[in-house]
């Protein structure tokens, strides 16, 4: 380890001792001064190239095959090559120990800076948020991926790859349907999971026997036809996880199907914390970033140049443009989580009153990391906006609420501002903005007509007049009746109880599921 | 708490390329139509570099449920002058969240690069040459051997020992071991030497006995085997016969699209055939095989007899090329003009020399530029092909007047059919 007061690296260029020597002197100042916890890291030097093959997997450094993932590297490669996009400098996986990609391109003080960011103020977050501790199993992702891929190219070798494909495809489109929204079940064990499979796989290979065929069957049961309150009982209705309830109850999905809804589901569960933290990750992470780099330029082990190198892509990173800017498009995560872990700190440390009143638990606490790390255990993004967004940072970022009624035909109605009467309803609006429940459209599987030709229904509870777009719907459907084998439904429903709309799909091929 | 760093630029890239092909199979449909559009627009050079090429997106999005309408409420930054209460106009009136005019594009298409490879192959993909016999003799390739230089790993029957004793020799002398001469110079001096030096000499006797035993006579680094590379051995081959008018009444705009449609024959061809030939034959009222160069580009004038080029044509194919073992190809760009008295002669040398010889014959008339082909008026040249074509020979025959029509009549007359279909005129 360098001593202190000495420069880390002079200039832009580094070499694996300088990178080593970053990483320690970040692992410092992280574990030290901001008490932070983090899984081991890993740290991998990559090319640019490969930055745009571990997007196009959705950033994991293995996954099975799918066209839909070429399509993304070659949209992404398009942009990439045209000068529309930069290469993200990072991307780090949730994982035990946890990986960091660094691209090779990147100077001294980038490598530094992606290193304070992802290996430590990600990381951190990854192991201590409650949603990643409830939902995902960092320690066994990584093989649980092997497995799947392996899984899928052992069924394209069996089934071939087109059957595999369509089971892909309709699974891709209900992966937005099959997370468990709500704690109850237990944590998932990708590990064991991976060990179950196997030994299903083997149980159903050795228990087959041809002879079964022959055997003459019994005569049907008829007539006993369960009360509707004790079959949905049975089936688990109304179910909102579309996958799962394919995965165990669809009549005639072949047992390498269901396993294949199963990796999908299992996948979809695990990015699910990502999707509801992404503003407190990335300003968890941004807030480390720029804590550390303070620091080691504190320290005198960044020079000023360097760090003003940091400052503009620190500044970059977390520029939001107002809603009139032609680069607006939405909030900024990196600006948004940014700016409240900093507000977050000028509360405890230097609180107003208008702070007091607002924030008493934390205002003048002193403790601004203990305050910080106790909110990135405990919040995700709709609860941390709705608890910690300050009137302070209304008025710094100039919110204001449009409520845009299409029956209305005046205009769109400026409903609050930042002012004494706004906040309140600002902070609700912003966090709504962030409620996962509130994103998704609320899509359940209310029942299935087994007395009669099995059909399939499922209901969307229409919220605030959204119905679903009907092209996609048509589509999505489709892919559910495949899997399903029968006729499914679906119907729009409004709060009221009112049907505004229903759709019906018919199986494409009852031979080609059976 | 040790961090790992890796090193993983050195792991093969381009895992992606898998599931591009996989995408590439998915989208042939888009893609492929992406690719005439963009071949179109190309010159016909740049078709063989591959490149951009933009697919509808919408062609090949992944549909999820998604809501649309109803009430919306969203929390903006940067309010400058709204207080609450302040009604706003709605942007456009199609209301929701509206793409702006002008972005629309980058929206509904993206533009991916197409590898040479993948864009040649998939802008023939569907063409295939009306000849069935030949071309399967041209699949089925034998491989020959040929001496590929030394390499460091191979089976012990191809050491070369040649080259590894002397690049043993060369490492011997580089580590300066002691030759036998030496040893035995130094022995010899130990018979005479006086007692004095014998101590030295009997230690560098030592010494150098040492040194041969740490510097092996051969070390395996030292080995060098001969290598051997496959290459591909073209059994069928294809020649291309090239006949163009260039007689005084060839318009550039004629010789342009003439020029054309050859680059895209050849195109074709290099993909079928390992080995393909190209003739230039060009004719006023006289031919002469010419070269690349002057074929498009040098100035001729003069009346106009078609019967010399396949005059020539017949000539050449049984000098160089002889039917059994090429595939013989021949496109003829012509304004149709012919002297009358020429009309006889070339039908007969078509019928009986030509035609037999030949896997295909294309017959491309070109027009004056902003003419409309169906409104062309027969020509004698035409007139006469016709009637050939009527009575059973395998001639296809087309007519172009633009340069964004050249792509269409080729893709046309070479369309992969049924066995008994012909390419209509």
């Amino acid at each position: 380890m360098s001593a202190p007061n000495q420069l880390l690296f002079q200039g832009a260029d580094w070499d694996f001792h300088t990178l080593q020597r970053i990483c320690d002197t970040c692992e410092q100042v992280a574990r030290d001064e901001l008490g932070l916890d983090v899984y081991p890291n890993q740290i991998e030097v990559i090319t640019a190239e490969q930055m745009l093959d571990a997007y196009s997997s959705v950033g994991m450094p293995l996954f099975y095959k799918h066209w839909s993932f070429g399509k993304h590297f070659a949209f992404q490669e398009a942009s990439y090559r045209k000068g529309l996009m930069g290469l993200a400098y990072e991307i780090v996986i949730n994982s035990s120990p946890c990986i960091s990609y660094l691209m090779e391109e990147n100077t001294a003080t980038m490598q530094t800076l992606v290193i304070a960011h992802a290996a430590f103020g990600h990381n951190h977050f990854f192991k201590n948020n409650y949603l990643f501790k409830q939902w995902t199993d960092a320690d066994g992702i990584l093989d649980y991926l092997e497995f799947a891929k392996r899984y899928v190219t052992h069924c394209e070798e069996r089934h071939g790859r087109l059957a595999v494909e369509h089971t892909l495809d309709a699974a891709h489109a209900l992966m937005s349907h099959g997370i468990d929204r709500y704690p109850g079940k237990k944590s998932l064990d990708l590990r064991a999971e991976e060990k179950r499979a196997g030994r299903r796989r083997a149980h159903e290979e050795s228990a087959f026997n041809d002879l079964w065929r022959t055997v003459p069957g019994t005569k049907v049961k008829t007539g006993a036809i369960l009360d509707v309150e004790r079959r949905r009982q049975l089936l688990g209705l109304p179910q909102e996880n579309l996958l799962y309830f394919l995965e165990k109850t669809a009549p005639r999905l072949r047992p390498w199907q269901r396993e294949i809804l199963r990796i999908v589901r299992h996948i979809a569960q695990y990015f699910y914390p990502q999707s509801q933290t992404k503003v407190m990750n990335e300003g968890t992470a941004t807030y480390v970033h720029y804590r550390i780099m303070s620091r080691l330029h504190q320290q005198g082990r960044l020079t000023d140049g360097n760090f003003l190198e940091f400052l503009q892509s620190h500044t970059n990173v977390v520029f939001q443009p107002e809603f009139d800017d032609p680069r607006y498009s939405g909030f900024n995560p990196y600006a948004l989580g940014f700016a409240m872990m900093q507000d977050i700190e000028r509360i405890v440390t230097n609180p107003e009153d208008e702070d007091r009143e607002w924030f008493p638990d934390i205002a003048g606490k002193g403790d601004a990391m203990a305050v910080l790390r106790d909110v990135w255990a405990n919040y995700r993004d709709e609860s941390f906006i709705s608890q910690f967004m300050s009137p302070h940072l209304m008025r710094k970022f100039r919110l204001f609420h449009l409520h845009d009624d299409p029956a209305d035909r005046s205009g769109i109605l400026v409903d609050a501002i930042h002012n004494e009467r706004g906040y309140r309803r600002l902070r609700r609006e912003l966090s709504r903005q962030y409620d996962v429940g509130f994103i998704d459209p609320n899509i359940e599987v209310v029942d299935v007509d087994l007395a009669g030709d099995r059909r399939l229904m499922l209901r969307h509870t229409v919220v605030k007049g959204a119905q679903l777009t009907e092209a996609d719907t048509k589509r999505v459907l489709q892919h559910l009746a495949d899997l399903w084998s029968y006729d499914v439904s679906l119907s729009e429903v409004d709060t009221s109880g009112t049907v505004l709309k229903e759709y019906v799909a018919h199986p494409r091929s009852l031979a080609a599921a059976a | 708490m040790a961090i790992h760093i890796v090193d993983r630029r050195l792991n093969p890239g381009s895992k992606s390329l898998e599931n591009r092909q996989r995408f590439l199979r998915r989208a042939k449909a888009l893609v492929q139509g992406a690719v005439k559009k963009s071949s179109q627009e190309r010159d016909i050079k740049d078709v063989l570099e591959g490149g951009e090429v933009s697919v509808p997106i919408d062609g090949m999005d992944e549909p999820r449920f998604r809501r649309e309408g109803g009430t919306r409420d969203m929390v903006l930054p940067g309010n400058k002058k709204f207080v609450e209460g302040d009604i706003l106009p709605r942007p456009n009136p199609s209301g929701g969240k509206g793409r702006g005019a002008g972005e629309g594009d980058s929206e509904d298409a993206f533009r991916f690069v197409l590898s040479r490879e993948e864009f040649v192959d998939l802008f023939l993909d569907d063409l295939e040459l009306p000849d069935l016999a030949k071309r399967k003799l041209a699949e089925v390739e034998s491989q020959g051997i040929r001496r590929a230089g030394y390499s460091t790993s191979g089976s012990p029957a191809n050491i070369s020992i040649s080259r590894t004793v002397s690049r043993a020799l060369a490492r011997r002398v580089a580590l300066r071991r002691p030759s036998p001469e030496t040893l035995a110079a130094l022995e010899a001096e130990l018979e005479t030497c006086s007692e004095a030096r014998r101590v030295e000499v009997l230690a560098e006797i030592e010494a150098l006995k040492a040194k041969i035993k740490r510097i092996p006579f051969i070390d395996p680094i030292d080995i060098r085997y001969r290598r051997f590379e496959t290459v591909p051995k073209p059994v069928a081959q294809a020649v291309m016969f090239c006949l163009m008018d260039v007689s005084g009444s060839m318009t550039e705009h004629m010789k342009d699209l003439a020029k054309r449609f050859y680059m895209l024959l050849y195109v074709f061809l290099k993909r079928r055939y390992r080995h393909v030939e190209i003739v230039f034959i060009r004719h006023t009222d006289r031919a002469e095989e010419v070269d690349e160069q002057t074929f498009f580009h040098g100035p001729a004038s003069g009346g106009t007899l078609v019967s010399s080029a396949l005059q020539a044509m017949h000539e050449i194919v049984q000098t160089r090329f002889r039917p059994a073992d090429w595939n013989i190809y021949a496109a003829q760009a012509s304004d149709g003009d012919n002297s009358y008295s020429d009309g006889e002669v070339t039908g007969r040398l078509l019928t009986d020399k030509i035609l037999p010889a030949c896997q295909f014959f294309a017959y491309l008339e070109v027009g004056q530029e902003h003419g409309l082909s169906y409104e062309m008026p027969n020509s004698a040249l035409w007139t006469l092909y016709e009637g050939l074509r009527a009575n059973g020979a395998p001639l296809s025959m087309r007519k172009v007047n633009e340069r964004s029509e050249i792509f269409p009549v080729f893709h046309d007359l070479f369309q992969r059919r049924g066995p008994q279909e012909r390419a209509a005129p």
